[in-house]
């Protein structure tokens, strides 16, 4: 009962958010007056002034693209060279040491992309200077990059017979000094209000009431959890991420962390939805999200809660807090894996083997469930292209979408980036199970340590950054292999997206007629959802066959390894 | 038309300053400022003597103090950690089987009591403060005796576990819990 209740106010309040957040930010990125304007206004601009942008210069798809990267390129290196130099650098206090090429690789990129894979755990590894300055930066930065493309290809869908997509400067800082800053600023504060961290002091020494030593992590906390939840990073501030008492200390927190999740995502399909002037096709987009994130919550929380007979224990707590219980964790590991955030409360590896490939599967799937900051939206748009594109087929009629015509360059386009990320998942998993320096890394035997390393894979390749955290991946094998996936789970779906963009720019609009296919209808919806699974499950079933499914199997049996 | 590699390095520049620098800065003077008790780590004092934090667990192996849960990295906060074994692990399963027993010996229970499930398995942070309201009742018995409590002793810590208990957040949200460590904390003080 308390199990529904949660529920029904967790996705609830998602319904009820969408659409007040999706307007807003149709307004900042239309660049329409808002609420905002007066406040941020002359930050919005100074940026403008400070590196000479001209707000009003429209860029071609390439141009858009060349600036992104370039833009992402010297993040990168920021981020890459702080790790390698932060011994030496200011606001160290707890003394960590320089972090070892392959790491400090893994973990740049990993932030630039919006994946936050962590190879490490931040309060042993990370000085402050370098969470705040290079990991706590990029966490606006690649949510901000997402948004950009994502308002790009509205562009591109929405205008006609030009080259111009925009700006891809303001459409960046539009992201930033209106929607990610403001709202980290009112979420940090809360965080702290209920127990997280936000200091510059050095890690407190504490003797416990029985005597021992205890050492009580500190450091700016709360700045960094605010915008890693927003801004669908997950990257925690502390290795245990949002189990951590200090990164997520109430109830309450847990249930606004886990709403900060999804609140962006959901609320673009709506945006969106105004940007091409058809509320009803935000909808359908945001019902087909909501229909797939509610099937996997039920299969998961039922997985969950049942009895496991190799461990004779039923509704297992380890890996869980006490204050979450098994729903909130349940709640929160489907949640995070949908939307490409990654953050945990509960541990993935220890969930039941259900529960823990609906969260691989929801990755597998393209992280198009809501998914990550502007990427779930443009992925689930490669899926409508492809949708139109087979609904075309069926009926032998040219495929439109949005009164534009889908050609051989578009469906190509879209085929590459769903298939890229999923391609590097089950090769790289094939290659990691097949070496030596793949096998070591393993914490479970059997059917489970194969899911620990397709897990990773898929969690690299989705920009998810999620962990079944048992894999020791802190090796040059697994941070240069799972480097490579992040940066492809990024890139061949951006380029792609935009090269679509700046493609349907290009066409002309053809007027609504009574042969054209409709695309905001119930029709549609399921067509779409057939396409996404049917996509996902050819894909991947074989391979989850053999890890996940197959340990539930055994599972029921009572084996153990 | 200006190159856009050199307005990308002054925007990165600029965002770094901003997001990196004046809001974390920002969130800090302010939570300083209106928050400082937690945004220090909800540090306890007693006697003026820093003795842990509110939100960390800690270990309690003394039969005179409830216990906390099992913790993979035994209560070290510096770093946090988990078992992550899986839901067939070998040994796992042995872990959880030795920690019943073990619970149901240390306070002197019948063989075939129930153990809460928290007190058989280690949490995902290895810090959790918390145990489930049964698993303190189950405890009371063993501390009394240890600590020679009279009959009305008995019924002050029955009460004591009573105020600490948090139910459910509004009614709704998340689970009903003890905080292990303020609990002993009262503990000690019991006359």
């Amino acid at each position: 009962m308390s199990t529904f209740i949660q529920l029904t106010l967790f996705l609830g309040s998602i319904v009820l958010f969408t659409p007040v957040l999706g307007k807003y930010m149709k307004k900042v990125f239309s660049g329409e007056k808002h609420p905002l304007t007066p406040v941020f206004g002359w930050l919005e601009k100074g940026i403008y002034r400070f590196c000479g942008i001209d707000s009003q210069e429209e860029m071609n798809w390439k141009r858009y693209l060349v600036s992104l990267l370039w833009f992402n390129l010297f993040g990168f290196v920021i981020v890459f060279a702080l790790q390698l130099t932060q011994a030496w650098l200011p606001l160290n206090p707890a003394k960590v040491g320089n972090a070892s090429w392959h790491l400090a690789l893994n973990t740049a990129i990993s932030f630039t992309t919006n994946t936050n894979w962590q190879s490490y755990s931040g309060e042993s590894t990370m000085s402050y200077l370098t969470q705040m300055v290079g990991l706590g930066v990029q966490n606006f930065l690649s949510a901000a990059t997402g948004f950009a493309v994502l308002i790009a290809l509205m562009k591109g869908l929405t205008r006609s017979v030009t080259q111009s997509l925009g700006n891809f400067w303001v459409d960046l800082t539009r992201a930033v000094v209106y929607v990610l800053l403001p709202m980290a600023i009112v979420f940090a504060l809360f965080l702290v209000s209920q127990g997280v961290v936000q200091t510059f002091s050095r890690y407190t020494d504490v003797t416990t009431l029985e005597g021992v030593k205890q050492v009580i992590p500190l450091g700016p906390a709360a700045s960094q959890i605010a915008i890693k939840q927003i801004g669908t990073n997950g990257g925690g501030f502390f290795g245990a991420n949002s189990a951590h008492p200090f990164e997520n200390p109430t109830p309450l927190s847990n249930f606004l962390e886990m709403l900060a999740l999804v609140l962006i995502p959901a609320s673009l399909t709506y945006t969106y939805g105004l940007f091409i002037g058809s509320k009803k096709q935000g909808w359908i987009l945001f019902g087909a999200m909501l229909i797939l994130l509610c099937v996997g919550l039920g299969v998961s929380l039922y997985a969950e809660y049942a009895y496991n007979p190799a461990l004779h224990i039923a509704g297992s707590m380890e890996g869980k807090e006490v204050r979450f219980g098994v729903t909130n964790s349940v709640i929160w590991s489907t949640t995070t894996s949908v939307t490409s955030n990654g953050s945990v409360n509960a541990m993935m590896d220890s969930l039941s083997p259900i529960a823990g490939m609906v969260a691989m599967f929801n990755i597998m799937l393209g992280e198009v469930i809501f998914g990550g900051i502007g990427s779930g939206l443009y992925g689930m748009i490669a899926f409508v292209i492809l949708t139109v594109f087979i609904a075309g087929l069926m009926v032998g009629r040219t495929p439109e979408y949005l009164g534009k015509k889908i050609e051989s360059f578009e469906v190509r386009m879209a085929l590459i980036a769903v298939l890229a990320p999923a391609v590097c998942i089950l090769i790289f998993t094939a290659l990691a199970v097949s070496t030596q320096n793949g096998l070591s890394a393993l914490t479970n035997k059997g059917p489970h340590g194969l899911s620990e390393i397709m897990y990773a894979f898929a969690s690299a390749s989705g920009n998810n950054g999620s962990a079944f955290a048992g894999l020791s991946t802190n090796t040059p094998f697994y941070n240069v292999l799972l480097s490579l996936c992040m940066l492809v789970g990024r890139y061949a779906v951006i380029i792609p997206m935009l090269a679509i963009a700046g493609s349907m720019a290009g066409k002309k609009i053809t007027p609504v007629s009574a042969g054209t296919f409709h695309t905001d209808n119930g029709m549609f919806l399921i067509l779409l959802l057939a396409v996404i699974l049917i996509v996902g499950g050819l894909t991947f079933f074989p391979a989850l066959s053999l890890g996940p499914i197959l340990e539930q199997m055994l599972m029921h049996t009572g084996i153990t390894f | 038309m200006k190159k856009p590699l050199f307005t990308a390095i002054k925007i990165l520049l600029a965002f770094t300053f901003l997001t990196g620098v004046v809001y974390p800065l920002a969130i800090t003077g302010i939570a300083q400022l209106i928050f400082p008790h937690e945004a220090n780590g909800s540090i306890v004092m007693i006697n003026g003597q820093p003795r842990g934090s509110e939100l960390i667990g800690q270990t309690f192996n003394d039969p005179r103090y409830f216990s906390s849960r099992p913790s993979a990295g035994n209560y070290n906060a510096v770093p946090s950690s988990a078992s992550n074994l899986g839901p067939t692990s070998d040994s796992l399963k042995i872990m959880i089987d030795n920690r019943r027993q073990a619970f149901i010996a240390f306070n002197h229970l019948p063989a075939n009591t129930v153990v809460p499930n928290e007190m058989a398995t280690a949490s995902g942070s290895g810090l959790d403060p918390h145990i489930s309201p049964e698993s303190a009742y189950l405890q009371m018995n063993r501390i009394c005796s240890v600590r020679g409590y009279s009959a009305a002793q008995r019924q002050l810590l029955q009460q004591l576990i009573a105020k600490h208990t948090e139910n459910a957040q509004f009614g709704v949200l998340g689970e009903p819990r003890v905080n292990v460590l303020a609990l002993n904390c009262d503990l000690d003080l019991l006359k």
